[in-house]
């Protein structure tokens, strides 16, 4: 259920200003959010400046930037640096994004770069965002190839068409900026499949090789799990990958009213 | 986001109009006094006020449902369709508004 204030000791407050990078000539500010379950703090906003001039021009190069030259505690998630792996998803400027694909130079004209972690989700540490929930939700939708005819020698077979229809939705990362951006899953994530796992469910819907259409369907028939959806479009806006799961999402309701007719 | 909950808002808002409809009708039905009480509400500043906000809700309502309906029927998706249809319903919305007022005013005279 959805939550109108943060929890008291999830209140953010204070936070450490750290010296400018001496013998830098330009720099950028960025304000990180901070916690640590270890300390029994409160979260707080930490200030850094980043030498642009040894820098590169991503927020992700000056998230590294810091923590190999300013402040090694500065917890984070990345890994590929080139929007493939979905690791370094976090708010940035208020836009849930990709961190290594977000260039620091389109953040708010000069001023501080705001770093926060992926809204309504509980806080590992730092910007680490727990998404179990999130890895459980993908999981319930199996996403698999679901067969019964008999395996065949070789591959399964597509036409170039068919293949066609599954652009849009297989280049989904499962980032998770799509899901944390949305009201309706903050009011109802854990009924609520969220625009990430919808957008996966698609498609497994329309692959012409699945054979569980009708299962999968039945499924997401239901006043939650699909339902919640109401074309807010919080996440097509969010999606670093220019993907669009309220459009998935419509086609899934279109499917459940077309086989009844 | 914005206009999403502004659709919503607009829906509430229209419970409460309705309400005021409900309360001119029954009154026109019940007798020359009554429907008079409605009229000099109405009529009055605030009165006034309160019906161009109704009549804005139930606009707005209106365009922005069609904007949901174009939607459900799986167009209008696209990243520049998406905002021609956000920003097509709010300044239709507020369009058709001062439209009614305006005709209001041109047969009605006011009253």
């Amino acid at each position: 259920m959805v939550e109108f204030a943060l929890p008291k000791n999830s209140k953010i407050s204070g936070g450490k200003t750290w010296p400018k990078p001496a013998g830098a000539t330009e720099t950028r500010e960025f304000r990180v959010y901070r916690w640590n379950p270890d300390d029994g703090k409160n979260p707080s906003v930490d200030t850094y400046h980043v030498d642009t001039n040894d820098c590169g021009p991503m927020v992700l190069d000056g998230l590294i930037w810091i923590k190999n030259h300013i402040d090694p505690t500065l917890t984070f998630r990345r890994s590929c640096r080139e929007g493939v792996c979905g690791s370094c998803a976090m708010n940035i400027d208020g836009q849930n994004t990709l961190a290594c694909t977000k260039s620091m130079h389109d953040v708010g004209a000069g001023g501080a770069v705001k770093v926060n972690p992926l809204p309504h989700q509980p806080v590992v540490k730092d910007l680490v965002p727990d998404l179990t929930n999130f890895y459980a939700q993908y999981a319930s939708i199996e996403p698999w190839l679901k067969t019964t005819t008999p395996t065949p020698q070789k591959e399964w077979r597509q036409s170039h068409e068919d293949r066609e229809k599954l652009d849009g939705l297989y280049e989904c990362i499962l980032c998770a900026c799509c899901s944390t951006s949305c009201p309706s899953y903050w009011w109802n994530s854990e009924r609520f499949l969220g625009p990430a796992a919808l957008l996966q469910a698609n498609r497994w819907v329309t692959d012409s090789r699945d054979e569980a259409t009708g299962e999968r369907l039945d499924n997401l028939e239901d006043p939650f799990r699909l339902y919640r959806c109401h074309t807010i479009m919080n996440c097509a806006k969010a999606c670093p990958k220019g993907l669009n799961p309220s459009e998935a999402i419509a086609e899934l309701k279109f499917k459940l009213v077309e086989r009844q007719i | 986001m914005a206009l999403s909950i502004v659709h919503r808002a607009t829906g509430l808002a229209l419970y409460f109009g309705t309400l005021l409809l409900a309360w001119w009708l029954i009154a026109a039905a019940s007798g020359p006094s009554a429907y008079a009480n409605v009229q000099a509400f109405t009529g009055s500043a605030i009165g006034k006020l309160i019906v161009f906000g109704y009549t804005w809700a139930l606009m707005h309502h209106l365009c922005s449902g069609i904007r949901h309906f174009v939607w459900d029927l799986g167009y209008g998706f696209k990243a520049n369709e998406r905002e021609a249809l956000t920003w097509g319903a709010l300044v239709a919305g507020i369009a058709l508004t001062v439209l009614v007022w305006i005709i209001a005013y041109a047969v009605g005279g006011g009253r």
